[in-house]
């Protein structure tokens, strides 16, 4: 927000002032509020509207996940992946397998690595699509917007279907490789899908985007600065919206991603219109990929046959692997100590550390905001709490 | 990126007294770390973050890990002389190592887009205590808070250390090695004086040392 906006906001609304001056009171905000996004809770200290403290409440769905996998073996850890991030399994599976096969020096067949790519984009296709529907719900554009997106999503939901069994519990992925070959005919459908998303977003944004209400509620609330943004560990397109040029399809370089040609979309004031126009961008970028992936990809296997999944026993040692989720930086750290299970196994979840700065962005600001700041960091509780 | 080494020794000019070892990784990811020592942790870390070469702005993971006690044993061929013949002997020697509890961070770097550069502290298992990194980088804040609660580091100069992912009344911390559940979760501790009286009996003693060898 600008110094003079912000120095509005500081001051407590005219009428309230002289009765709640110096009281503040708190309030629980959640876990069962419907813009939580899942049972997330936030105790907030209200001076009339405005907050003037925000701390957050985790646990709530808290399975420790990491002790799971490190009871589990590397094969058997890989469906319980997709309940991480419920909206993106396939990217969670990848996240994942690229690491076990960082620590076991695993390569992955050509035509694997390119099903990876198109269903990581597809998947951040109908997770920014559902975003933004979402967000929109929590603003108060209750019901249209919401059942536009989920009406999209659903289409890439059931490609996900036809190809893993399974609309969002994909587990599709292996270390070296893919599950199950993508027929012809699944890639002419997703292709169809792909072709006809830009009529979608053209309307979702002519629709939405410009709309004045919109713009009132998100421009200038929950402003981020770059350096906060980085020095908070903020990824994905969170830390794009402040300006700051850091994207590990770029950077890292995994996968295939170096032979396709996208743009990375950047934001001027990192405020929460930013954060919903860089999903928007995002998504178009993610088109072009797809285009180019299914102009490129050729027959081949999909699967490593040195790799002996079953059983799996990676050397002595550990690796850490990451790539660009359409929440952030999703990374697993893996410790082998040689035997079939992982000593420790740890997932660096994008939104659980995105939410650091929560109370920084909304301080300030009211409680209708901050269900819209919320909406924006874009949190999963699975993810979360794990 | 500069390797290891030289970071190391850059370090140890830049930090007098500082002891950093580097920690190799036999895996094919070949990610080595420095092991940095508590007391300079914060010197250390403030070094690479604000190293204009190094620039580690960006700390992604923070992680604990716990090891139990282990013994390596190292066999070693030797000629020795028995009853006047001399033969081949192999020579069993057992290094017993103490367990431990460690925190891992790994950095990256934004401003010059190299990375990464892991970084490890240890700590005995009673009594855990590191310095936070948490002043040097935000990002370590709510990671380090759920380390403290599954694995009972205490991050000395954390804001607000707290437990994040358990309720506040549980006692132990799940994610050690040798961490025993109750049989029974009804009885875990909430803040009434006679649920806390009662639970006590649901709770099993910790684990023997022979209990927690594989056999």
């Amino acid at each position: 927000m600008s110094a003079t906006s912000s120095q509005e906001l500081e001051q407590a609304p005219p009428r309230m002032s002289s009765r709640l001056e110096g009281e503040l009171m708190e309030v629980s905000l959640g876990p069962q509020h419907p813009s939580t996004h899942g049972v997330f809770r936030m105790n907030v200290a209200l001076e009339g509207e405005i907050v003037r403290k925000l701390k957050p409440v985790f646990g709530y769905l808290h399975r420790n996940h990491e002790q799971i996998g490190e009871s589990a073996g590397y094969l058997q850890a890989m469906p319980y992946t997709d309940r991480l991030d419920y909206f993106c399994s396939m990217t969670n599976n990848w996240a994942y397998a690229l690491s076990v096969e960082k620590l076991a020096g695993i390569e992955v067949p050509e035509r694997a690595e390119y099903l990876r790519i198109i269903l990581a984009e597809l998947t951040r296709l109908q997770n920014h699509t559902s975003l933004l529907g979402f967000l929109l719900s929590d603003m108060g554009a209750w019901g249209t917007p919401l059942m536009y997106a989920f009406r999209e999503r659903e289409k890439i939901l059931d490609l996900f279907e036809s190809l893993s069994g399974a609309r969002m519990m994909c587990d599709y992925m292996r270390f070296g490789g893919c599950r199950v070959d993508a027929n012809d005919d699944w890639i002419a459908g997703a292709k169809k899908i792909v072709d006809l998303f830009p009529k979608f977003l053209d309307e979702f944004e002519d629709l939405i985007l410009q709309n004045e209400i919109v713009i009132a509620r998100t421009q200038h609330v929950g402003k981020l600065s770059p350096e906060l943004a980085i020095s908070a560990g903020i990824t994905g397109p969170m830390l794009r919206a402040s300006g700051v040029n850091y994207d590990i399809r770029k950077i890292d370089k995994y996968g295939f991603y170096p032979r396709f040609k996208f743009r990375v979309p950047l934001g001027d004031h990192g405020d929460t219109y930013d954060r919903l126009m860089m999903r928007a961008l995002e998504m178009r970028e993610s088109l072009s990929i797809l285009q180019q992936a299914f102009a490129q990809i050729q027959p081949g296997p999909v699967m490593n046959p040195k790799v002996k999944i079953r059983a799996f026993k990676p050397p002595v040692g550990e690796a850490y692997g990451r790539i660009e989720a359409p929440k952030g930086e999703l990374g697993f750290y893996l410790i082998s100590d040689g035997s079939a299970n992982p000593y420790r196994y740890r997932v660096r979840p994008p939104s659980f550390i995105n939410l650091t700065i929560l109370e920084d962005m909304c301080l300030g600001h009211t409680v209708a905001d901050v269900m819209v700041i919320l909406g924006s960091i874009d949190i999963v509780m699975g993810e979360v709490d794990r | 990126m500069e390797t290891l080494e030289q970071i190391k020794k850059r370090i140890e000019a830049a930090v007098p007294g500082a002891k950093i070892d580097i920690v190799n990784n036999g895996s094919p990811s070949a990610q080595h770390s420095l092991k940095i020592d508590n007391e300079h942790a914060r010197d250390v870390a403030r070094f690479l973050r604000d190293d204009p070469a190094l620039r580690f702005d960006f700390c992604s993971n923070v992680t604990g890990v716990d090891w139990l006690d282990r013994v390596i044993k190292k066999t070693v061929k030797t000629k020795q002389v028995v009853d006047g013949v001399e033969k081949d002997v192999d020579l069993t020697s057992e290094e017993k190592i103490p367990g431990y509890l460690e925190a891992v961070y790994h950095l990256f770097s934004i401003a010059h887009k190299h990375g990464p550069v892991i970084i490890r502290m240890q700590t005995g298992r009673a009594n855990a205590q590191l310095s936070s990194l948490t002043p040097i980088w935000r990002s370590a804040e709510l990671q380090e808070r759920e380390i403290f609660d599954l694995y009972g580091i205490k991050f000395e100069g954390h804001p607000d250390l707290r437990r994040i992912l358990m309720w506040d009344e549980f006692e132990d911390f799940p994610m050690r090695k040798d961490y025993r559940p109750p049989d029974d979760f009804e009885w875990e501790p909430t803040p009434h004086d006679d649920v806390l009286e009662r639970a006590k009996q649901h709770y099993p003693a910790r684990p023997t040392e022979t209990e927690l060898k594989p056999s």
